[in-house]
């Protein structure tokens, strides 16, 4: 029993970190695709972001400045992506891909430049990174039988960008729901008509969406590139925009239930990768190739309707002109 | 803001693509200067390296035929109005079909074995695209997402089948063996020495017929038979083609069918073409290439065929850079195709108009002069 316990404390333990950048990035497509943006270049966003964070965080050697460039590459690249879908009312989903092919391309061009590492930037120093924070009373609550336990390995000893997206969450849940900005951001989705008539500049909202989501992608790659890892691997993103959008579309485009569904998809890669070479649970037989795909699987489960009913904004990826 | 006067074909059809591409250059151009080289100098080496070096323009038509197929893939769904971004997925799913057909007829002559090899590939691909166009018609999922997702689920079953089911007995890395040698295509330089002609040896093989006869195939269908009109209808138009009793369910459907058949020939290519056996990702981003090159390529075969030989040349060219420099690699080449895409995709809207103006103008201008 107790080695079953310690088993899932470290599957909840890895759950949260592989869900971190999942977190970030479906808040950030939670303000795009609510404000009527379609965002499928979240995961272009979140491989700039990494590579700047990487790349400042070598050449500065601070973590904070790596972070803040990280989060202007993000806004960078959503400024191209709003450029184009907002003001050349161009297609969503056309600018999307291009986004993220460019920052596939760029990131590694701009790599062997400047570092000729093939692409890769310099390994960090411990000092350079984000690294995980002991919470006070650590030692003090070990002895404590279950919660001495949780708290050393669920709750303390993450780095800072996980208790950041861990906050991120809610607070973009109260600007979603409980702000002025955020009830037009609902509007400007729904019904931009409405929105514009009441006097609101449905393009200045929409690209204030878009520099929201640059932010927390930006965030989401430095989290990759300098927290998690120790530098920038070409392509490190490695689809998990992809399930962050997943993530969104299986929370229906709500903050809360996103963040739950980052949290099953994060839970499912951590219980595969314990589960190798393991003999212990439920789900050995199945191959790990496989239990990866289920996102996407029962994403498109859910967008056939076999689970629940999703409903996108009604005005999404629908260009706005008067 | 004022609609602008509508474009004459020929701009629409050379100009505006061409404006596109030099934007897309100039901004690469502008990158390869940063970087600290000098960015004609490294067109002169891509150039070289896809056309003029030995073997160059075999290993720039082997590219060119793989995206020629994904370029078609596209094209069809961008008809039907719909975005196959699944050209990856499904070529992945036509490589299995391919690899399972050519190993199932193993025992046949190759007369028999090579086409049950290739509608292998045909009928996995098709069957890839088929199902979101499925749930798009009648379940409302939207074909962008699914495609996507459709994508990763295939590259995933394409892992596990290397890493278990279809791997090389007594191998570990992920490739299956080889195919049986009576459903490899045969080799452009092959074929080429036996009518006398020497050649380098270059991948350039006998499915680039295979992709000339689809662009021809393509152009048939769209333009010249019903379910091509319907295909056209339905895209321009959905209400309309309803009110004109078209069903447009079934035309998504077989639409994203034929796509996906499209995108499952690039394996006549890669895999019996080629490389002759299945290896992991061995699609490597065709299917988005030709979100590029069908873009460019204005969904018209003639388009999508001098597309693809740009971006055909760009790989191979691309791959000269990597020799030549120290400091500027072959993604170079990604970044070009980001760039088409975003300037004659994304942004199309953004010379349009002002060009538009611009040819009024000057043919305004012509009339009075006459006058």
């Amino acid at each position: 029993m107790s080695d079953f316990f310690f088993q899932l404390l470290l599957i909840l333990d890895s759950t949260l970190r592989i869900a971190t950048p999942l977190m970030l990035c479906a808040m950030a497509g939670i303000f795009s695709e609510r404000s009527g943006i379609v965002d499928i270049s979240l995961e272009g966003k979140m491989l700039s972001g990494a590579f700047v964070a990487a790349t400042v965080a070598a050449l500065t050697g601070s973590a904070w400045a790596g972070l803040f460039c990280a989060m202007g590459a993000g806004v960078f690249m959503s400024l191209i992506h709003g450029f184009a879908c907002i003001t050349h009312r161009g297609d969503h989903v056309v600018s999307g891909v291009a986004i993220n092919i460019l920052a596939s391309g760029l990131t590694v061009v701009l790599g062997i430049a400047l570092f000729r590492r093939g692409g890769q930037t310099p390994h960090l120093p411990k000092e350079d990174r984000f690294t995980p924070i002991e919470w006070i009373g650590v030692s003090v609550l070990d002895p404590v039988p279950v919660v001495g336990a949780v708290y050393r390995q669920l709750i303390s000893g993450h780095n800072p960008l996980v208790y950041g997206a861990l906050i991120a969450v809610p607070v973009c849940a109260f600007i979603i729901y409980h702000t002025r900005f955020g009830l037009r951001l609902r509007a400007v989705g729904e019904v931009p008509e409405a929105v514009d008539s009441a006097g609101v500049s449905v393009a200045w909202l929409r690209y204030r969406a878009l520099i929201a989501g640059g932010l927390l992608c930006g965030i989401a790659g430095a989290y990759l590139s300098i927290a998690q890892g120790a530098h920038f691997v070409r392509e490190m993103s490695a689809g998990k925009g992809y399930i962050a959008l997943a993530a969104v579309i299986f929370g229906n485009w709500r903050p809360i239930p996103a963040f739950l569904a980052c949290l099953l998809f994060g839970f499912l890669e951590a219980w595969t990768a314990r589960l190798q070479g393991t003999t212990i649970w439920l789900l050995q037989d199945i191959p790990t190739p496989l239990v990866q795909a289920m996102p996407y699987v029962l994403t498109v489960l859910l967008l056939a309707g076999l689970i629940g009913r999703p409903r996108p904004p009604a005005a999404i990826g629908q260009p706005y002109g008067k | 803001m004022s609609t602008p006067p509508p474009l004459p074909r020929w701009a629409d059809l050379v100009l505006l693509p061409f404006l596109n591409l030099c934007a897309a250059f100039l901004i690469c151009g502008l990158i390869v200067y940063a970087i600290g080289e000098n960015p004609f100098e490294a067109m002169g080496v891509m150039v070289r390296g896809a056309f003029i070096y030995q073997g160059g323009l075999g290993y720039t038509l082997y590219y060119t035929t793989s995206i020629i197929f994904t370029g078609l893939a596209v094209a069809v769904a961008f008809h039907a109005g719909m975005f196959n971004i699944g050209g990856e997925g499904q070529a992945t799913f036509g490589g299995i079909g391919a690899a399972l057909a050519a190993f199932g007829c193993a025992w046949a002559p190759g007369i028999i074995a090579l086409p049950m090899a290739i509608l292998g590939a045909v009928l996995a691909g098709a069957l890839w695209g088929v199902i979101p166009g499925y749930l798009q018609a009648k379940r409302g999922s939207h074909i962008v997402i699914t495609t996507i997702m459709f994508n990763f689920i295939a590259a995933s079953v394409l892992v596990w089948l290397l890493a278990g089911p279809l791997i090389q007995p007594g191998q570990s890395s992920p490739q299956t063996a080889p195919l049986p040698d009576q459903t490899w295509l045969p080799g452009m330089s092959d074929m080429l020495a036996r009518a006398g002609v020497e050649t380098a040896h270059t991948p350039l093989n006998g499915s680039f017929f295979i992709a000339l006869a689809a662009l021809g195939l393509f152009w048939a269908l769209i333009w010249r038979t019903r379910l091509g009109y319907e295909i056209r209808a339905v895209g321009q138009n959905a209400d309309a083609a309803h009110y004109a009793g078209i069903n447009g369910a079934r035309v998504i459907i077989i639409a994203m069918a034929v796509a996906g058949a499209f995108a499952g020939l690039l394996a006549t290519n890669e895999v019996l073409g080629s490389s002759h056996r299945v290896v992991n990702s061995f699609t490597a981003g065709y299917g988005f290439t030709g979100i590029a090159v069908a873009l460019m390529g204005r969904n018209h075969p003639i388009g999508i065929f001098l597309a693809a030989l740009l971006f055909g040349a760009l790989f191979q060219g691309g791959a000269e850079l990597d020799f030549e420099y120290r400091t500027i690699s072959r993604e170079m080449v990604l970044l070009i195709q980001g760039m088409i895409i975003l300037f004659s995709g994304a942004l199309a809207y953004m010379f349009n108009p002002p060009l538009a103006r611009l040819i009024a103008r000057m043919a305004a201008g012509r009339e009075h002069s006459c006058e």
